[in-house]
């Protein structure tokens, strides 16, 4: 089929939205959907920062005295569900993703732009739905991983919404997914190989691939959850003859892969920023395509280390051990890349460099703790503790927004034409940093001495150490204050950025900032080394 | 905005590059497939460990008849046949003979969902009799809902292809070619089903 552009439409076209009302419209522009995801993202970021900020100050003291403990169930729920399919998995795949793959790719939008923008709309509708549901005789209270037979015995309507929600947000991330391949596939410029792609478009090709394979099995399983709770079928419920543990294992099938959804594409962005700003080519290119490939293949057969208290049969413990113990070798060898590319590098210390820093120090902690829970004897131990909440908030906190934070002051300037304030940036690192550590390293312990999660109540020697804790949640929150006030300052008196502050050689910077409507003024250009450092720049050309 | 599309041709605000790239509509929709796959993998994994682990209790009544889903199946592979002859029409330009074949394949599909209900409604348990008769009909009814889309989407295509200020011909066969292929997604998956619930 071939599209002819007639005049009038082109004409309709111009009369959409300019300025700050376009974020509002359904654009098709690859570069607004992605400003789209970030600035949706970070608000419902707010709410669920707000909503831990509920839970810290809960568990300041040892009785359940700030909120009833059906409200700090439906808070610590929200919480879960806010913060990974709302704010990190939508801004680390969609965010970024669609602002930088197509300049990667050295196209002009997505594949699929009108189900690009589909996709992002199914967000806005889903969350606040999501959120509103607390109003409607209280939201969900059984976590964000909805175990039956909990969630089947729990008040119904804010589970069947959440029920709605996640399905609604799942099928975005699916057509998000969808796209990423596509574009990473076949919307290449002519000449580009893919050995030559920058880093972060092979981590989006994993990520998209374990999004198509893994999120349809959750969207099955919630299916046949919601005929639980509303037909009253037994699925999952043992009183009918059901089955919990399948749910589980359903569950986890995406659940694990979720945990790389998150983490790849961070993985993929660090990638890009650390060469800049140390001025070196990436270390070691092919192996973290492979590495990259591993965790995605490895990936899709761990799951089940998540239930081995849930009654597993020993070969599937030993099975799942190994294979989770595996992973941590592409892992190991990312990292081995990023800080040999660190190594001898002409490294500028601004927020990008130190929130990357900061995330390289949190996820090998948060990595270490992981393989300790991959080994049996120790995860029975510390199964549902503390432990597993400080290992998480390690790898999505200490690894995931780190790095969030890190691409924010990275590629600012590419959005907006003007730089972030350094020193406020510095200071939103540092308190960050101290506040992250001070909030979740305590956990470790806690966990380790039997201090279960998800409970509004715990016993009265665990006080000291949980008002620590809830410090560095304080911190956290305070965080935030710097950030702000130096966006909404840079966006309307920051230092003009001309086109390529960082002097970066990753095709997004080969253009204006910020870039014209359909990314290039004339040709795309062809970047073979994304990473050439320390080489002739003119070869670039 | 930007006017770029997924189909083959695109033209921009700078009208001095000229550039085009393949239709990768279809590559889309093979992604898509994949994903709804899993969705189906994901319930018949589900199903096949209940057949593992979870027996049957005592006195419940989980008992499927061969016929109608043996006359079910043949009525879907001969249907993927017929839509495959409405391509061929099409491309040689025979819109009308093209138009017939999708009535036959949108008609089978629906004598396929009678078929179906006729069985849902002479089956000795309902949908909450126990744990097999949930996942039953919940395999089924997943299915049959992707057989309704199907029906539908024949239906318009079938509309599209009519010889006067119809959309599809052979130059732009995508349509056609995309319910195809869904199509013979849709009776793949059925033709596994079919093993896996009445066979084993």
């Amino acid at each position: 089929m071939t599209i002819s552009i007639d005049p009038q439409k082109t004409n309709n076209e111009s009369l959409q939205p300019k300025g700050w009302l376009r974020y509002f419209s359904f654009s098709l522009d690859h570069k607004v959907i992605g400003i789209q995801y970030l600035v949706c993202g970070f608000l419902f970021y707010l709410i669920g920062g707000t909503l831990a900020s509920a839970i810290r100050i809960e568990l300041a003291s040892p009785m359940s005295d700030f909120m009833p403990r059906d409200v700090y169930n439906q808070v610590l729920t929200l919480h879960g569900t806010i913060m990974i399919f709302l704010w990190i998995v939508p801004v680390v795949n969609g965010a970024f993703g669609n602002y930088l793959i197509p300049f990667y790719v050295g196209a002009r939008d997505m594949a699929f732009p009108r189900l690009n923008a589909v996709a992002f709309w199914l967000i806005p509708p889903s969350g606040l739905m999501l959120v509103a549901s607390y109003f409607v005789e209280g939201a969900a209270q059984a976590g964000w991983t909805a175990y039956p037979p909990l969630s089947i015995t729990t008040p119904q309507s804010g589970q069947i919404i959440w029920i709605l929600s996640v399905l609604l947000l799942g099928g975005s991330s699916i057509f998000g997914g969808i796209n990423f391949i596509a574009t990473i596939i076949k919307l290449r410029r002519p000449g580009l190989k893919l050995m030559q792609l920058p880093m972060y478009c092979w981590a989006m090709l994993g990520t998209s691939l374990l999004v198509v394979l893994s999120t349809p099995v959750l969207a099955g399983t919630l299916i046949l959850l919601s005929f639980d709770i509303i037909a009253n079928t037994g699925f999952f419920n043992p009183v009918l003859g059901g089955n919990v543990v399948v749910y589980q294992h359903l569950f986890w099938f995406y659940s694990h892969p979720a945990v790389y959804i998150m983490v790849l594409p961070a993985f993929g962005l660090v990638s890009e920023i650390l060469p800049v700003h140390a001025r070196k080519p990436l270390f070691g290119y092919t192996t973290m395509v492979f590495s990259i490939m591993g965790i995605v293949v490895l990936g899709l057969v761990v799951w089940a280390h998540h239930m081995f208290t849930s009654g597993t049969p020993p070969w599937m413990r030993l099975f799942f051990t190994i294979a989770t113990a595996f992973i941590a070798v592409p892992t190991g060898i990312k990292f081995f890349n990023w800080v040999a590319t660190l190594w001898g590098g002409k490294i500028s210390i601004n927020s990008a460099m130190l929130f990357s820093c900061g995330f390289i120090i949190n996820f090998v902690f948060g990595g270490i703790t992981g393989v300790a829970l991959a080994q049996v004897p120790f995860d029975i131990h510390v199964h549902d503790t503390y432990f597993v909440v400080a290992h998480f908030h390690y790898i999505v906190y200490g690894g995931t927004v780190f790095i969030i934070f890190s691409s924010i002051y990275h590629w600012f300037p590419k959005v907006t034409g003007k730089m972030l304030n350094e020193k406020l940036g510095i200071l939103h690192f540092i308190i960050t940093f101290i506040g992250f550590n001070l909030c979740f390293a305590p956990q470790h312990w806690l966990g380790l001495n039997g201090m279960p999660r998800r409970v509004a109540e715990y016993d009265p020697q665990f006080q000291f150490v949980n008002q620590i804790s809830s410090l560095g949640a304080l911190l956290m929150a305070i965080s935030t204050i710097p950030f702000l006030i130096n966006v909404f300052l840079s966006v309307r008196n920051g230092k003009d950025a001309g086109d390529n502050p960082w002097n970066s050689l990753t095709p997004e910077w080969l253009t204006s900032s910020p870039p014209p409507v359909e990314n290039w003024e004339g040709e795309a250009p062809l970047v073979e080394e994304p990473y050439g450092y320390g080489k002739e720049i003119s070869e670039q050309k | 905005m930007t006017t770029l599309d997924s189909s083959k041709e695109i033209q921009k605000n700078n009208s001095e590059v000229n550039e085009t790239h393949e239709d990768f509509r279809m590559f889309g929709l093979i992604t898509f497939l994949i994903a709804d796959g899993m969705t189906f993998a994901g319930f018949f994994a589900a199903y096949l460990t209940y057949k593992a682990v979870n027996p049957l209790p005592d006195g419940a009544i989980y008992e499927l008849e061969l016929p109608i889903p043996t006359l079910n199946t043949i009525l879907l592979l001969v249907s993927s046949a017929t839509f495959h002859k409405a391509g061929k029409a099409l491309l040689k330009d025979k819109n009308s003979d093209s138009q017939k074949w999708l009535f036959i394949t949108a008609f089978l599909g629906i004598i396929f969902l009678i078929c179906q209900l006729f069985e849902y409604f002479h089956l000795p348990f309902g949908l909450t009799d126990n744990l097999f008769a949930s996942t039953f009909y919940a395999l089924t009814g997943f299915h049959g809902l992707h057989v309704t889309l199907g029906t539908l989407m024949i239906l318009i295509i079938a509309w599209q292809s009519r010889i006067d200020g119809g959309r599809l011909t052979s130059q732009n066969m995508f349509p056609l070619e995309a319910v195809e292929l869904y199509w013979h997604f849709v009776d793949g998956i059925w033709v596994i089903l079919f093993i896996i619930l009445y066979l084993l």
